[in-house]
């Protein structure tokens, strides 16, 4: 993974010392409570029902067991003994003080990490594919580049105060796993007739209260245009984006009211005039590709026998197994997903304790790594076969292997009322009951593949739009409703969900819940998923048992 | 009163006269609907001559009368209003505008290091006590990733 070299580090400390000066200046009385906002949401500090939350930026997913370990004593030190892994890959304490938020910041900076630009009108954390650099679907690694966009994007000197914020995916692959058609800019690498690889750049797309889907504004791009493209596009925001309403100032707005073709050509006039000032050189994507080689695996994995036989005779590792790990690109290797979603636990959490004996597996099975996924998990992507046993012993004493990744009990969850000033609904309360009337593993993976998303408010940070179905919080004078949609999807057949009817009571969204896993076990066709079927049938089958009674 | 101008504090000579309001002598900046208005007509001024932008003006109406300028304010009705910065770019990069570019208004002392490296290299703010404090923040950082115009 990459390392800070003298440049980027200089660069994080710089940044700690000024947000201590800032929140110095803000507790004299210097800064106002609005002048402070803006530069505190670009460290990533919300004032939050409760406390103050403070994000930190966990670059494209990727950690290292330093970095844990040090997670794990900020939670100890600073928070309430957990954090909370957010949907961008991102790192959330709930319980900071602020007068602490600087000290903190330079703990991060101390392991390579920071809290730049997670919040705010501004360029965020760019995410990717958790699985990139090992899934057998990959063109590319991703990785490189989204490093490259890491450093252009912090601290970008024309495009700190953007109308609204700025969002960056890029996919590698060809199953999209990072929702790049609901990001302002997708980014996916792409072959074009001539054997080349680029870029197929995708632009508008976006969640929150009008979610849309990214159109593509450029199927290919070659590679060393990827800065200049990017600096195009967001000046074209920066200068055209509508800054009059926050709820109409993203850039899918802009992208609908101006129209693709036309915006595309405002673009394209914008990057021809600047293309060739701005070129990534095949010199400087080697440079950072250095930092994402393969980790030295054994070659001979494959050749272990220990595997075969503890699937044969331990039924719980062989559905975990089934269920939490995906294939890889070398033989005798699989990546390990470790579920986050235990029953009792509010989606996404983790403590300190889980963290430092994560971190320690990472070092003993994984080389050291962690990624973050997208649904609020975490991967450990190179695991060799022999491995897989042990590590899921390990795991399973933690509370970390429930067999459930992608299943119904996956579910993405923001913090909702529990937490959040803006909720208007709580959502890890819900999350429980769901998981309480959803106690059957055999019915769970007999559901199979079920994505629920779930938000407390319209700003949709759970993407409960994009849920296969998704869970909506609604405040009905004082009183927490919830609305359901079916048949949203973040992946390569991106859709946004179809609202089912009326909002349900808190005490009914379970039985709802419940209600529509009812009617797709009795109506689907052999092997169909749920999604399918949705597609199939529409809303109407579902809609008819969850209103049975109304 | 005093203003930064290539991080240093010197007097400000400038004014900024309102479109209601007759020109005096004098270093006078006006609006953009103004110069567009008055045009050539401005040159017969005793003194010298700037234009200040605010973010709703469409900056490409300036282009033309670059030459007869010596000073282009940026005018920050708000903080926030991160379209300033683009203008800066734009005059300095497509336009070749290499005069006095001046940031005024309401913004803080923590952007003036992303302010200077899109061209601006002066700064008069409402909050005249913000001064020192903006002159340290043009040396926030040391290091950057992207390419600067200065």
């Amino acid at each position: 993974m990459y390392q800070y070299n003298e440049i980027d580090q200089k660069l994080v400390d710089e940044r700690a010392d000024q947000f201590r000066r800032q929140t110095e200046r803000f507790l004299s009385g210097e800064l106002t409570a609005d002048e402070f906002r803006h530069l505190r949401l670009r460290n990533g500090l919300y004032i939050q029902t409760h406390a103050p939350m403070l994000r930190i930026a966990g670059p494209y997913g990727l950690l290292n067991s330093k970095q844990i370990r040090k997670l794990a004593h900020i939670a100890r030190t600073y928070d309430k003994g957990y954090c909370h892994f957010t949907t961008r890959q991102n790192i959330q304490f709930n319980w900071p003080k602020l007068e602490q938020v600087p000290d903190i910041l330079d703990e991060l900076a101390s392991v390579q990490m920071h809290a730049i630009q997670t919040s705010g009108n501004c360029m965020r954390n760019t995410t990717t594919d958790h699985l990139a650099g090992v899934c057998v679907d990959e063109i590319e690694d991703p990785r490189p580049y989204c490093e490259i966009i890491r450093q252009w994007t912090t601290l970008h000197p024309e495009f700190d105060y953007l109308p609204r914020k700025f969002k960056i995916a890029v996919s590698g692959a060809i199953h999209d796993r990072a929702a790049t058609q609901l990001h302002d800019i997708g980014v996916h690498i792409v072959k074009n007739d001539a054997g080349e690889t680029g870029f197929r750049i995708l632009a508008g797309g976006g969640l929150g209260r009008t979610p849309v889907i990214g159109q593509v504004i450029r199927p290919f791009l070659e590679k060393k245009y990827l800065l200049s493209y990017l600096e195009a596009i967001l000046r074209i925001y920066n200068l055209y984006g509508r800054r009059d309403n926050k709820y109409k100032a993203r850039i899918k707005i802009l992208v609908k009211e101006t129209g693709v073709e036309e915006f595309t050509r405002q673009v394209e006039a914008e990057w021809q005039l600047t293309k060739d000032t701005l070129i990534l050189t095949d010199e400087r994507i080697n440079e950072v590709k250095q930092y994402f080689t393969p980790p030295p695996y054994d070659a001979d994995a494959a050749q272990d026998e220990t595997f075969a036989k503890h699937l044969a005779e331990n039924s719980a590792f062989a559905t975990w197994y089934k269920i939490n790990t995906a294939d890889h690109k070398i033989p005798g290797h699989r990546a390990v997903f470790l579920s986050l979603k235990a029953p009792d636990v509010p989606p996404g959490d983790m403590t300190e304790s889980q963290l430092d004996a994560v971190a320690d597996l990472a070092d003993r099975y994984n080389f050291g790594e962690i990624c973050v996924t997208h649904r609020q998990n975490l991967v450990f992507a190179h695991i060799k076969q022999a491995e897989l046993y042990p590590l899921w012993q390990a795991l399973t004493q933690l509370k970390l292997a429930t067999p459930n990744i992608n299943t119904v009990t996956d579910i993405i969850c923001c913090p909702g009322l529990d937490f959040c000033s803006l909720a208007n609904a709580g959502s890890i309360g819900v999350a429980r009951e769901i998981n309480e009337v959803l106690d059957d593993m055999d019915y769970i993976h007999d559901i199979g593949e079920l994505k629920i998303n779930m938000s407390g408010c319209m700003n949709g940070c759970a993407h409960q739009s994009v849920g296969h179905i998704g869970i909506l919080g609604v405040d009905k004078k004082g009183v927490e409703w919830y609305q359901i949609t079916l048949g949203g999807s973040s992946e390569n057949d991106a859709a946004i969900g179809e609202r089912l009817g009326p909002s349900v009571a808190k005490n009914e969204i379970a039985k709802a819940i419940t209600d529509i896993l009812d009617v797709y076990v009795k109506q689907r066709q052999e092997e169909e998923s749920f999604l399918d079927m949705v597609k199939r049938v529409g809303i109407e089958p579902f809609k008819d048992k969850v209103y049975a009674n109304h | 009163m005093q203003i930064i101008k290539d991080k240093q504090l010197i007097e400000n000579t400038w004014t900024y006269h309102a479109d209601d309001s007759e020109l005096g002598n004098g270093n006078i900046t006006i609006s953009v609907a103004r110069l567009k208005q008055q045009g050539s007509g401005l040159t017969q001024h005793n003194g010298r001559l700037g234009v200040r932008i605010e973010p709703d003006d469409d900056i490409t109406g300036v282009v033309e009368y670059l030459p007869a300028l010596s000073l282009i304010e940026l005018y920050f009705p708000q903080m926030a209003d991160g379209r300033l910065f683009s203008y800066a770019w734009l005059l300095r990069n497509r336009h070749g505008y290499t005069g006095e570019l001046r940031a005024t208004g309401n913004f803080l002392p923590d952007q003036a290091f992303y302010l200077s490296r899109v061209g601006v290299n002066a700064f008069n703010p409402d909050n005249i006590a913000s001064l020192p404090a903006m002159l340290t923040g043009l040396n926030d950082f040391s290091v950057k990733y992207q390419p600067s115009v200065y």
